[in-house]
């Protein structure tokens, strides 16, 4: 059986399933209750000055019947004294002793820090995770992603709390910057015991095109918003990687960005994390999805074989390579399973317009089975992602697989273009079609009487 | 046993004849819009005898832009709120949707399109102006779905347009014929008004061309003339029995039941002799009105001419089939219907089927005077011949719909409609 244990820099809980420090750990109620569902930890919603938040808070990317695809928020730190909170954790410890409650936190200066440390710890904190991450309200005020953005600070600022750390402490990054393995590696030179990433990314979630004022609406007006959910998970995981593959950043990493079940939670340990947060994906469904987390980790484990979440973390690192060391002659080619196409032509139009004309149709419109022009095919597999059926349509591999060539290769033997009209252009003999093609309507451009 | 009980209300009545079609909710046009894959080349709009761009009208829905589909769907159909509630979706749009050739459900096109039509004539939101007048007059026969698709179309390109209508509501078919469950009287009528209001063209109801006078009339007062009378009464048998009280034709029963509702005495045992669409109906009605309904018709089951999912229907609410079976007379006593003798095609043997009514639905008759007296040619089955404009042998006469098709759906008659106005266009010219 799976052992989900897990231990982050001495943090140890049950599952590598945390609740990231949010409206969903507001209060110890709460957070009872997820564990009591079985969440693994919580990171406590963003202890420090308590602020006052507006209504409404939040705004939503909906994506035809998905609703919540994306999440934007408003709202600031704790609004709860910090007494109130303290006591809490207390309390949850008490009852959750294996469990791991980490404190968030954000305060402005060096005694505040020490200060709110030595509360948290009294407290009961399993940990503590400094939120440089918050890009909305709190980055005006010098706090939060103003912080993050800033790696000498974020490095001095860790330092000071380091200076009274008993318990580890957490730096949690903002991904408003352009290159995240420098805040990273600042929380490494800190003396951080651990990084979290992604915190929301600045946005604008929508516009009420009929009022003229973004979402969500304050009173008619309107601010920039942190985004989070499902649509982020891909920017997350790719900071997850720069930091995972990082050399300097040696310390362990929770992951952070658009998880709601397992399978997402997998992707992130293979690249590198080592818990893994959730927010949206709770404040949509509530705590109750994490049954189907646990449940499906630990079968993804006992079907690899995996006992720990050691033998799988970062095993997709390896395969993360620069563009110039892939093989450039690894060729595919799509190909469409006639038994399963249902004829919506999907492919074609896709192809027709969006990439290199390799699909044609039958001149017989009663078959609308679209076919493959391999000649004219770049193996860019976008038939394959916009056919609607399962399997329909899969890429063929057509190199002998001997080969191996990388731009790399090439560019060390001089073998690459270097002038705009160079003979080695890659796309040279590929066929495209004549511009004025474009306005014969009659008929697609591929016919093929049958 | 009937699963409906005898409507003795207006409330019972809308109960039993609940809309197959119901409106959608805002919610569930955009979970269903939702689903559309926007193919190319949809066959769904290959299906549609009018056209319409249903991907597109779908993808609006989905935006949000109800209008933008409203008008869509009028680009293509004048009559797109009637032609989503009664079209027999499933062998035209839905039956071409893609999800058929995996195991997911198709869009639910027509529905969809009456969604945002619906929103449209509710709002009275207007998408046309009559064109500018080019001083030219047509009168229509008929004030059915061809009719009115051609007086649209003609008013759109500046022509003056008087309706002349027999009855005393426009629509034809659609509140005179169609079964009660698949739209309502006022739905129909919404639309109509909503139609007269942006493109007005004018209409005489309880006006019957008849005569050879009504005919000069028109023709010295109007360039051209189209013709959209439809079919006119069920067709006898020629058995005895046919006139006994109580055997009635499918088409007056439907209009009866269409004006009447509950007020129609339908009696508790039923024989529907057919076995087309409208037989399917009429035995789906007969059964909604409490009766127990026997369907006969001479042939297989598989050699009816009805669409699968109507008899589905009829059968789903307790009408039973009886295959093989033609009638050789119509039994009564003290001049009603008892009962029925029907003989097997296969051996031969009679037999008697009790019942207190007998409907057939073994077609209509043409309305072949009316035409005989315009000098308009028919084909060997009675039908108005027209070439491919849709003009008649009488090249001031147009004709569309059953009088020319013989019966088919209220969607071909809106298409054909429209291009005998074109045609008309082209022969004004």
């Amino acid at each position: 059986m799976a052992d989900l244990i897990t231990n982050l820099s001495g943090i140890k809980s049950p599952n590598p399933f945390w609740l990231a420090s949010a409206p969903p750990t507001n209060s110890g109620y709460q957070i009872m209750k997820a564990f009591d569902a079985g969440w693994g930890g919580a990171v406590w919603k963003t202890l420090g000055v308590p602020v006052v938040n507006v209504s409404s808070r939040y705004g939503a990317l909906n994506y035809r019947d998905t609703r919540m695809m994306g999440f934007s928020n408003i709202e600031l730190i704790t609004d709860r004294p910090l007494r109130d909170n303290l006591r809490e954790i207390e309390e949850v410890k008490k009852r959750f002793p294996d469990h791991a409650v980490i404190a968030s936190l954000m305060v402005e200066t060096k005694e505040e820090w020490h200060q709110i440390m030595k509360d948290v710890t009294n407290a009961g904190a399993d940990g503590v995770e400094l939120n440089f991450g918050c890009p909305h309200g709190m980055c005006e005020r010098g706090m939060g992603s103003a912080v993050g953005q800033e790696p000498k600070v974020l490095k001095t600022i860790v330092s000071w709390v380091k200076e009274v750390a008993t318990i580890p402490v957490i730096v949690k990054l903002t991904p408003n910057i352009s290159d995240i393995t420098r805040p990273a590696l600042a929380a490494v030179e800190g003396g951080g015991d651990a990084i979290s990433l992604i915190n929301t990314i600045q946005s604008i979630v929508g516009v009420d095109i009929d009022k003229f004022v973004p979402y969500p609406i304050v009173d008619g007006r309107s601010s920039n918003g942190g985004y989070c959910g499902p649509a982020v998970k891909p920017i997350a995981m790719n900071m997850l990687k720069n930091c995972a593959q990082h050399p300097g950043v040696n310390i362990p990493i929770s992951g952070i960005g658009g998880i709601e079940n397992w399978r997402d939670a997998v992707e992130f340990i293979l690249l590198g994390a080592t818990s893994v947060q959730v927010c949206t994906a709770v404040m949509h469904y509530g705590f109750g999805i994490i049954r189907e987390m646990v449940a499906g980790l630990e079968q993804y484990m006992d079907e690899k074989g995996f006992k720990t979440l050691d033998d799988f973390r970062g095993k997709a690192l390896q395969n993360i390579m620069h563009w110039e060391d892939l093989n450039l002659k690894y060729k595919i080619v799509a190909d469409i399973h006639e038994e399963k196409c249902i004829g919506c032509q999907l492919c074609y139009t896709a192809c027709e317009d969006g990439a290199h004309q390799a699909i044609g149709l039958k001149e017989n419109g009663a078959d609308r089975k679209p076919f493959i022009i391999e000649e004219n095919c770049v193996g860019c597999n976008l038939c394959s992602l916009v056919c609607p059926v399962e399997g329909c349509i899969t890429m063929e591999r057509r190199d002998d697989g001997k080969q191996q060539l990388t731009w790399k290769e090439r560019t060390l033997e001089g073998n690459i273009p270097k002038t705009f009209n160079d003979e080695l252009a890659g796309g040279l003999h590929h066929w495209v079609p004549e511009p004025a093609d474009a306005l014969r309507k009659k008929t697609p451009l591929h016919y093929k009487s049958v | 046993m009937s699963e409906y009980k005898k409507p003795q209300s207006e409330k019972d009545f809308s109960k039993n004849f609940a809309q197959i079609k119901p409106l959608m909710s805002d919610t569930e046009a955009y979970y269903e819009s939702s689903r559309c894959l926007f193919c190319y080349d949809a066959p769904c709009v290959n299906a549609c005898p009018t056209g319409i761009d249903i991907p597109l009208f779908i993808r609006q829905i989905n935006s949000k832009n109800e209008m933008g589909a409203a008008k869509t769907i009028y680009d293509s159909n004048f009559l797109g709120h009637a032609c989503g509630k009664v079209c027999p979706t499933e062998v035209l749009c839905e039956g071409a949707c893609v999800y058929n050739n995996t195991d997911v459900k198709p869009i639910e096109i027509g529905r969809l399109q009456s969604f945002a039509t619906g929103k449209a004539i509710r709002t009275n939101r207007k998408f046309y102006l009559p064109g500018k007048s080019n001083g030219k007059k047509v009168a229509v026969i008929g004030a059915g779905p061809a009719g009115i698709s051609c007086a649209c179309e003609l008013r759109m390109m500046g022509f003056d347009v008087d309706v002349f209508e027999a009855k005393e509501k426009p629509s034809g078919l659609t509140v005179h014929g169609v079964a009660p469950y698949k739209i309502t009287n006022e739905e129909a009528l919404a639309e109509m008004k909503y139609l007269q209001d942006q493109f007005g063209f004018h209409i005489t109801y309880c006006k019957s061309i008849q005569s050879k006078e009504d005919l000069s009339t028109l023709e010295n007062n109007y360039d051209a003339i189209f013709i959209g009378i439809g079919l006119g009464k069920t067709s006898d048998l020629k058995i005895k029995g046919e006139e006994l009280e109580n055997v009635i034709g499918a088409v007056e029963f439907a209009e009866q039941l269409r004006t009447k509702h509950h007020q129609v005495n339908v009696p508790q045992k039923v024989v529907v002799l057919g076995g087309g669409n409208t037989a399917m109906d009429a035995a789906s009605e007969a059964a909604r009105m409490g009766a127990e309904v026997i369907l006969a018709y001479r042939r297989t089951k598989e050699e009816m001419p009805a669409y699968d999912f109507e008899y589905e229907l009829a059968k789903s609410v307790g009408a039973k089939g009886l295959f093989n079976v033609t009638p050789v007379e119509i039994i009564g006593e003290n001049g009603k219907v008892s009962g029925i003798k029907l003989k097997s095609t296969s051996d031969g043997n009679e037999f008697i089927e009790n019942c207190n009514w007998v409907i057939k639905a073994t077609g209509q008759s043409k309305q072949i005077d009316l035409l005989r007296l315009a000098g308009i040619s028919l084909d060997e089955k009675g039908r108005i011949a027209v070439n491919e404009e849709f003009q008649t042998s009488n090249k001031k006469y147009f004709a569309a719909g059953d009088a020319v098709s013989g019966g088919q759906e209220v969607v071909n008659a809106v298409a054909n409609g429209k291009k005998a106005a074109w045609g008309i266009k082209e022969f004004l010219k």
